[in-house]
């Protein structure tokens, strides 16, 4: 069978060759800074007409955070188009004869897109942070405040596990605009408004995107029915879920 | 060695491929003949293993596909020209294919200038032609310098230029003694490149012979003879006990005949000969004749049709559709 360090290598050529990878992953830095940058800039000018209305204590983390919501779209894409475009080109058909060991191939492939996916989230997450909390000024906390790193490492993992996520469901579909069609709306209407709604919601508390985002918070809030790493769990167990569902029709699909 | 046992493909109600056993020979070109829709590409994908057999195997000298070590390095195929990320220039997709396989990168150079595309191997897919997308799937395939090369209809989209050039690719990878298999529904085509034939259709196996074995028996051999005193000529073989048939421009052919005794025969009547040549009749014409008998076979005809060859009928549909060529030429018979 092909070398796994081969493969490695072959999957990391795949992606840095693309330029969907430098857009999607340079969008996911962009915006999580960008916007998180602007609501900390206007949270610290209008900090009372902000806060009004919040019960709990101040998150200046969260705050700095507030862009995840569109930069983890940018990710998503990414994972999408990262597995997708094997699909949409018939190039499956060539990587598969020369690595005809599926499950091997999807596992570097996953190895290098969630490595990669990391790198950038923990950039990502670590300057959104600091920009953040030097824009907030008097409102802002400090990495070494309680349960603050732990959140910034916890946006990083949060969206590299979305994007893996993405990457499994993409494998699973074997079409990367149906892919998206589906992820896309769900992620950034269906899971939202459903978490919103009563009822319906303890439902929605279950979903991949509630689960991990979970660990961004520094504060846990009253009616969050797990705390941070329990989210994290179950985001990673949706994870795990999507990629062994990819290996699985791979697998057995004619491709 | 590629070797195909019992293969059958079952897609829902259909039957890409029924029942297909035979052997690629080593160390010549093979030509996989058959109409579109014969179920060619997907006995090539089965060999690949990209498509799973519904019953039957697929042998590569001994072991499967997938137990294949670094299978670039054993078997190269071209399945699809195109089989590009659009995206990404056409040396990276030459390097991603060589590192999958530990094949050393100055390879990719090599095959780029091989196949003529050098100068535009930093250009990202996108912008290639058909037959610039052939060529760097010819690269691909020859990217671990393999012993069995399989190539699906490789001339599709070709320049006339192109062609001889795959033409003369393949004549010296045989020559170089691997094994060539290249599947084409351009009889022409594999007249000039093929040594061995597997000929299917309908996904089943009608012939698997050597290229001259094929046309000795599927089709009929004639003398061409050409003379200023025809009356003479013709008066002379029908003397005799020939039949001769008026054949292009005025010359005659006569079916089966012997070179010698029809050169002998017009010396002993003193008729001068412009052109004494025997006519072996194309291979396109024998296998429209053999796909035409399979269509005939399989379309469920009566016994009585199917014992006896329907000379003179209309064609089928599919022959019709198959050939507008052979039916005159056989009127004549």
């Amino acid at each position: 069978m092909a070398a796994f360090p081969a493969i490695l290598q072959s999957e990391w050529t795949k992606i840095r060759s693309v330029r969907s990878t430098v857009w999607t992953l340079a969008l996911t830095f962009v915006v999580t800074l960008g916007l998180g940058a602007l609501l900390s800039l206007l949270t610290n000018k209008n900090f009372a007409e902000f806060t009004r209305g919040e019960t709990g204590p101040f998150d200046a983390t969260r705050t700095a955070f507030s862009g995840i919501m569109l930069g983890e779209l940018a990710i998503i894409v990414f994972g999408v188009l990262a597995i997708g475009n094997e699909y949409s080109s018939g190039m499956i058909r060539v990587s598969l004869a020369a690595v005809p060991q599926r499950g091997t191939l999807l596992v570097g492939k996953s190895v290098v897109l969630g490595a990669l996916a990391l790198a950038v989230s923990l950039v990502t997450a670590f300057v959104t942070f600091f920009v953040g909390q030097s824009l907030l000024g008097d409102h802002s906390t400090t990495i070494g405040a309680q349960h603050v790193l732990r959140a910034v490492v916890g946006a990083a993992l949060y969206l590299t596990l979305l994007c893996l996520f993405s990457a499994g469901v993409t494998a699973m579909l074997h079409n990367q605009t149906l892919a998206l069609g589906i992820l896309v709306p769900f992620f950034f209407l269906l899971s939202p408004i459903l978490s919103a709604v009563p009822k319906v919601k303890t439902l929605a508390h279950w979903f991949p995107d509630y689960a991990g985002s979970r660990m961004l918070l520094v504060y846990e809030q009253n009616d969050q029915p797990y705390g941070p790493w329990a989210g994290f769990g179950i985001c990673l167990l949706w994870t795990l879920a999507a990629l062994a569902g990819g290996a699985l029709v791979l697998k057995k699909r004619d491709a | 060695m590629i070797e195909l046992h019992q293969l059958t493909k079952r897609y829902g109600e259909k039957l890409a491929v029924q029942d297909l056993t035979f052997q690629v020979p080593r160390g010549v070109v093979t030509g996989f003949l058959g109409p579109n829709g014969a179920g060619k590409s997907t006995t090539m994908r089965m060999i690949l293993d990209l498509d799973r057999p519904t019953s039957g195997r697929v042998v590569l000298d001994g072991k499967r596909y997938g137990q294949l070590q670094e299978p670039l390095k054993y078997i190269g195929a071209l399945l699809e020209a195109k089989a590009v990320h659009p995206g990404r220039t056409a040396y990276d997709h030459l390097l991603w294919l060589a590192q999958s396989n530990r094949i050393p990168r100055r390879r990719v150079d090599e095959m780029l200038e091989l196949v003529g595309l050098t100068s535009v191997a930093r250009g990202r897919a996108r912008g290639f032609s058909l037959g610039m997308g052939q060529r760097l799937g010819i690269a691909s395939a020859l990217l671990g310098d393999p012993e069995i090369l399989m190539f699906d209809e490789p001339v599709n989209g070709l320049d006339p230029e192109g062609i001889l050039w795959i033409r003369n690719l393949m004549k010296r990878l045989a020559a170089e003694g691997r094994t060539v298999f290249v599947s084409s529904h351009l009889m022409s085509e594999m007249a000039l490149t093929a040594d061995h034939l597997v000929v299917i259709g309908r996904g089943r196996l009608l012939a698997d012979l050597p290229m001259a074995e094929f046309i000795r028996q599927n089709s009929r051999s004639a003398v061409r003879i050409r003379t200023p005193q025809v009356e003479q000529l013709l008066d002379a073989l029908r003397g005799a006990g020939l039949r001769p048939q008026p054949g292009p421009d005025g010359a005659y052919e006569v079916e089966d005949g012997d070179l010698a005794a029809l050169g002998d025969l017009a010396a002993k009547h003193g008729i001068t000969l412009h052109e004494l040549s025997p006519q072996q009749a194309s291979l396109e014409e024998a296998f429209m004749q053999m796909t035409a008998d399979s269509v005939e076979y399989h379309a469920g005809d009566g016994p009585s049709r199917a014992s006896s060859p329907t000379r003179g009928e209309p064609p089928t549909e599919s022959a019709s559709a198959w050939g507008e060529g052979w039916q005159p030429k056989r009127k004549g018979n």
